[in-house]
């Protein structure tokens, strides 16, 4: 018989806030039967800087500045199977909460107007990605093959998703796994 | 013998003058809405009601039943346009579910469960929609609007006070409050009012007690939907 090649799973977190990170890692023990299956590539768990050929790629988070932009296709012409997980990669998500207003006047209130700022300036080092004018969900950006809401999914919620996906089923959550808070 | 028709291969039997959707609820069987509420004449907005009848798109609320007919609802269709027209509302608005009070208790956001909606699939609008907190027991959070008219026809048919409106046509549509100032304090509006307990989505919320029941404990995290809306005190409300 032969072995079954490990699937390749790259992770990211653009503009969120780590939580489904720690919600994928809610999954405990699963975690063991998941690494059987997979291998990290790019991902906060290993540290690769850039995304390499992969079957799967999960991404946290929506798409708030430039350099969000590059990883994100980076992601997309990476990944065979790319996922939006959680409510900020789906919709936007909590960062998104400023896009009706101007995103000068944000800067303008959180790096200037603040009292007790020792100095008020809005940060412009060269290294630092540019901002967008607003937040889009990832699907607004590149085409996204499934998507898992919830801030964050929970760990059942994403082991079904990833057990399905792994075991080569149209992943499927529903009931009370499926939850947008 | 009453006359009869047929729900998903089902018969359902309907006296003359009930709708699809009243006939179909009579006999225990739900079909999805969000504007239909029992207490008032069909209004037929938000379309999630919508059936196939002979080939066409109707709406099951306004519609009433006719011998013989051959009504499609629970089908892989009219679930798929179901879960567009909810993708569509949840661009149009800022139905941001993890900050809402409403989560939980929210009509639109157990439907988008029951009807499996995992994306909103169209670009967002985010709109600028900013809340009115003037009044000592209520807040009105515009952002999440989907324009049914519960509050408006409560508010003028049933408490007699006529509060609410709905202003501007198309895209430009909004909710608006009868006050010179447009604001909900400087109307006669009262936390008792019919019309202040009918939103099924969260615009209309009492003060100091978002939380009181715990966010996992809430209705339709009890049960789905098609459940809670058919049992005989559910009024359409939560």
């Amino acid at each position: 018989m032969i072995e079954q090649r490990k699937l390749r799973v790259a992770t990211v977190s653009l503009a969120g806030c780590f939580g489904c990170h720690m919600s994928l890692l809610d999954i405990d023990e699963h975690l063991f039967e998941l690494l059987d299956r997979i291998d990290f590539d790019r991902s906060p768990l290993t540290d690769i800087k850039h995304c390499g050929p992969c079957d799967i790629g999960l991404v946290e988070g929506g798409v708030c500045n430039a350099e969000n932009v590059h990883v994100l296709r980076e992601f997309r012409a990476n990944c065979r199977t790319l996922v939006a997980l959680g409510a900020c990669a789906v919709n936007g998500g909590l960062p998104a909460q400023r896009n009706h207003l101007d995103l000068g006047a944000c800067l303008d209130e959180v790096y200037r107007s603040r009292p007790g700022l020792a100095c008020a300036a809005v940060p412009n080092d060269p290294e630092l990605p540019l901002l967008l004018d607003k937040v889009h969900p990832i699907h607004e950006v590149v085409r996204v093959d499934y998507f898992l809401p919830g801030c964050p999914p929970s760990g059942e919620a994403i082991w079904k998703f990833l057990a399905d996906l792994v075991n080569g089923r149209t992943p499927r959550v529903t009931g009370p796994l499926l939850h947008f808070d | 013998m009453s006359a009869t028709f047929l729900l998903d291969g089902q018969p359902v039997s309907f006296e003359p003058g009930q709708t699809i959707l009243e006939a179909a609820r009579a006999a225990g069987r739900y079909i999805p809405h969000l504007c239909w509420h029992p207490d008032f004449p069909p209004h037929g907005s938000c379309k999630l009601c919508i059936v196939k009848v002979a080939g066409r798109h109707v709406s099951s609320c306004a519609m009433p039943a006719k011998e013989g007919w051959e009504v499609e609802s629970d089908t892989p269709e009219m679930n798929g346009e179901r879960r567009a027209l909810l993708q569509m509302l949840f661009v149009e608005g800022n139905h941001f579910c993890p900050s809402c009070e409403k989560s939980g208790n929210c009509q639109l956001q157990a439907l988008a469960y029951d009807l499996e909606m995992m994306t909103p699939r169209f670009n967002h609008f985010f709109p600028d929609r900013p809340v009115d907190a003037s009044h000592p027991d209520v807040l009105l959070d515009f952002n999440r609007c989907i324009y049914c008219e519960l509050c408006v026809r409560a508010s003028r048919d049933k408490d007699g006070k006529g509060i609410f409106a709905l202003t501007n046509r198309g895209i430009h549509k909004h909710l608006v409050v009868n006050a010179e100032s447009g604001r909900l304090a400087d109307t006669d509006f009262s936390a008792d009012d019919m019309a202040a307990n009918i939103c099924p989505v969260g615009v209309i919320l009492h003060k100091r007690v978002g939380f009181a029941v715990p966010i996992g404990q809430r209705t339709y995290d009890e049960a789905p939907i098609h459940l809670v809306a058919m049992r005989p005190e559910a009024a359409g409300d939560d």
